[in-house]
């Protein structure tokens, strides 16, 4: 089952979200929430700025020797009695866990929050197969229930309002009595809670992600508030955890250093409520836990961006702090992006692992406020890596010539931060007058690449991001 | 074989073949020493204050706790938070020798099974393995005397945590258990707080698919750590 990508698709698809109230309602209510929390969580510990430092050289460390720690991660993971299925593509991974699942008699498999699956597009191969999975992590069930995709790395429900969740859950539970009251979030909460405990109960296989894979053990770490993946990898006959090579850490102290800077990053907690390291199958003493206990290891075009200038991309811990201080995802939401991973992560991370051909406009989504390099809890040079994009597209010449032409105006002018921003905004202003009346444009002088085919939209009355998002900043400040 | 795929992938990315052994020796020297990075001041205080640190960041991480001069003193702390709470005097107990050797019939109205968790269980009385105070975060290794369904399905989980073995910050927590368990138990669990979700609306609710509270029990057996700066002490102790 192939992967939907839309994200040739961005314009008009940022065009489509800008114009939708309740992703614009869903997004304003979401907005400064994470930001002030991280904010919070990094000031209290003074030692932070230093930790990003040393949760870079980590990752640096772990990738320049890659293929070590791999090796060394996978003999300690079959020692503890697991075993570690290595699998180069997403088709791979997908079959790899459709025969686990087989060979376990599997009818239901329950699921803790993975991107990775996402990614593989588990669920529809699982389907397809006669295995019904069920999503377990709250913004992953109810993204379920609406046949969608995750707008958000850890907040899948980022772009959804409370009445989405209770008409969706009156819609989905037929047997809810119409006068069940849905008033406070706790009763969505408790509502799942009910329904999805029959599930876990149910399950015959586990699937959850990894956050790390820890080499000096062979130990799967994840990272979960919510309790939902400890109880996906607890009561099940079989744990499938499926991870990503760069996963990998060295050690436990590694990993702990790591997990510091996560939390905070992330949604501004300390410490999340769950962090379990689960290392093989059960112990001939222990009273529970899986029999038997799998790892489906995925490199899907990732070892192709080491040795490249994407290389520090590899080092991305998926916080979402990213994405959480974007002005562009904060005005389009996640869907816009068109694939698995949104914001400034995923327009570096879209083009490497889909290729320049489908998602060469997503570094295209910036106004290179330079904010993500700054929150990134280990620096990756985002701004820089999208520019890399626009380079090599250019150079490629997969552009037509009129784009390549404004394509080294627009590199002219993006050199000279002043420039670019006067430039845009008067671009924006004729654009408006432009388009007044009409919604959208068939055609566009500084543009004729991306608007044959395709509307661009107009910009919104605001004007650009970057003078839209000062003004916010501003009015924030007040 | 995708794995020898895979790894000639990296190999070739990184522009060179397998390591040397001496290379591979100094990775192995490093894994094995296995050394600390920076660890944040917060946690490096008084034994008192640190006890109190925990304690503190239990609470603000929504969870409960209270102290108790000894094991003996654990049936009566328990029979008072459970009807405090109006929950009923029963619970499913972790089989650790500690726990299984208090005089539970002290409290004759109290029920236990000593077992693994199942789904009916309303309350569970685990076994605290060790403490870190830098966040309030419990440590929790699975085993037969501490099944980790114990961390999960109760709505109400109570974890019965020495003093002595309150430590600072997570390195302390993974040396301990390297000295004494040897190899990896099958699952660790550092569990900070009771479970919730932001996931509608990005706005924070308690008790999602893990328990709804959680209280610790905390008993002073370290008399290091009941420094007089500390007023949740036990007086004359
Ligand atoms: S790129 Fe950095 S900020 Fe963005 S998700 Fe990855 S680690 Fe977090």
């Amino acid at each position: 089952m192939p992967v939907h990508i839309t994200s040739p698709r961005f314009k008009e698809n940022a065009a489509r979200a800008l114009a939708n109230p309740g992703l614009q309602k869903a997004l304003g209510t979401a907005k400064g929430a994470f930001l002030q929390r991280r904010a919070a969580a990094v000031a209290a510990l003074p030692e932070f700025e230093q930790l990003r430092d040393i949760g870079r050289d980590i990752k640096n460390h772990t990738l320049a020797h890659l293929d070590f720690y791999l090796e060394t991660y996978a003999a300690n993971v079959e020692r503890a009695g697991g075993t570690v299925h290595w699998c180069s593509t997403a088709e791979e991974a997908r079959a790899a866990v459709l025969a686990i699942c087989q060979a376990a008699g599997a009818r239901t498999v329950t699921k803790g929050k993975s991107m990775i699956s996402e990614e593989i597009a588990l669920n529809a191969h699982l389907e397809a197969n006669g295995i019904t999975p069920v999503e377990t992590d709250l913004g992953e069930y109810i993204i379920q229930l609406r046949h969608e995709h995750p707008s958000h790395i850890i907040a899948p429900a980022f772009h959804l309002n409370r009445e989405d969740w209770e008409a969706d859950f009156r819609r989905a539970h037929t047997d809810l009595p119409a006068d069940r009251v849905f008033a406070e979030r706790r009763d969505i909460l408790t509502e799942a809670r009910t329904r999805l405990r029959e599930r876990f109960l149910a399950a015959d296989v586990g699937i959850t992600g990894a956050n790390f894979l820890v080499a000096e053990t062979g130990s799967s770490v994840i990272v979960t508030n919510e309790g939902n993946g400890d109880l996906t990898q607890t009561l099940p006959r079989v744990h499938i955890a499926i991870a990503s090579i760069e996963k990998v850490v060295p050690t436990l102290e590694d990993c702990t250093s790591l997990l510091r800077l996560l939390a905070r990053s992330a949604t501004g907690q300390d410490f999340s409520v769950y962090t379990t390291f689960s290392t093989g199958a059960r112990r001939a003493a222990d009273l529970d836990g899986p029999q038997e206990y799998h790892v489906v290891l995925l490199d899907n075009g990732r070892s192709n961006m080491l040795g490249t200038e994407f290389q520090d991309m590899l080092r991305c811990i998926r916080c979402a702090a990213c994405m959480n201080h974007c002005p562009v995802y904060g005005a389009v939401g996640g869907h816009a992006y068109g694939w698995v991973y949104p914001g400034p992560m995923g327009s570096v991370l879209t083009p490497s692992l889909v290729g320049v051909d489908k998602a060469g406009h997503l570094p295209n989504a910036s106004t290179f406020c330079g904010r993500c390099e700054s929150v990134c809890p280990v620096k990756i040079p985002l701004p820089k890596l999208m520019r890399h994009w626009r380079e090599r597209e250019f150079e490629r010449h997969l552009t037509p010539a009129s784009v390549r032409a404004n394509l080294g105006l627009w590199a002219f002018l993006a050199r000279r931060p002043g420039l670019y921003r006067l430039a845009t905004r008067a671009a924006a202003g004729m654009l408006g007058l432009l388009g007044r009346g009409k919604g959208a444009f068939r055609s566009m002088p500084l543009a004729g690449g991306w608007t044959a085919g395709r509307d661009l939209p107009v910009p919104e009355p605001g004007g650009t991001f970057m003078a839209r998002h000062a003004r916010e900043q501003r009015a924030r400040r007040r | 074989m995708s794995r020898d795929q895979i790894l000639g992938a990296i190999r070739r990315g990184l522009k060179r073949g397998p390591l040397p052994a001496d290379q591979r020796a100094m990775l192995d020297g490093r894994l094995a020493a296995h050394p600390r990075h920076l660890i944040p001041a917060r946690s490096r205080v008084p034994r008192a204050e640190q006890l109190a640190l925990l304690l503190r960041n239990v609470e603000k991480e929504f969870g409960s706790a209270e102290r108790v001069p000894d094991l003996a003193a654990v049936p009566a702390a328990i029979a008072d938070y459970l009807a405090a709470q109006n929950l009923a005097p029963r619970f499913v107990l972790a089989p650790h020798p500690e726990l299984l050797g208090i005089d539970w019939s002290a409290r004759p109205l109290l029920e236990h099974a000593a077992r693994r968790a199942e789904p009916t269980d309303q309350v569970s009385v685990q076994h605290g393995y060790a403490g870190i105070a830098e966040t309030g975060t419990l440590m929790l290794p699975s085993g037969a005397t501490r099944p980790a369904t114990l961390n999960i399905l109760a709505e109400t989980e109570i974890v019965v945590l020495r003093a002595s073995r309150v430590v600072g910050a997570y390195e302390e927590a993974w040396d301990l258990l390297r000295a004494e368990l040897g190899a990896m138990p099958r699952n660790v669990m550092f569990v900070t707080g009771p479970s919730r979700s932001a996931d509608i609306e990005q706005t924070l609710e308690l008790g999602a698919h893990g328990p709804r509270r959680l209280h610790v029990v905390l008993v002073d057996d370290d008399p290091a750590g009941l420094g007089a700066e500390d007023p949740s002490a036990p007086p004359g102790v």
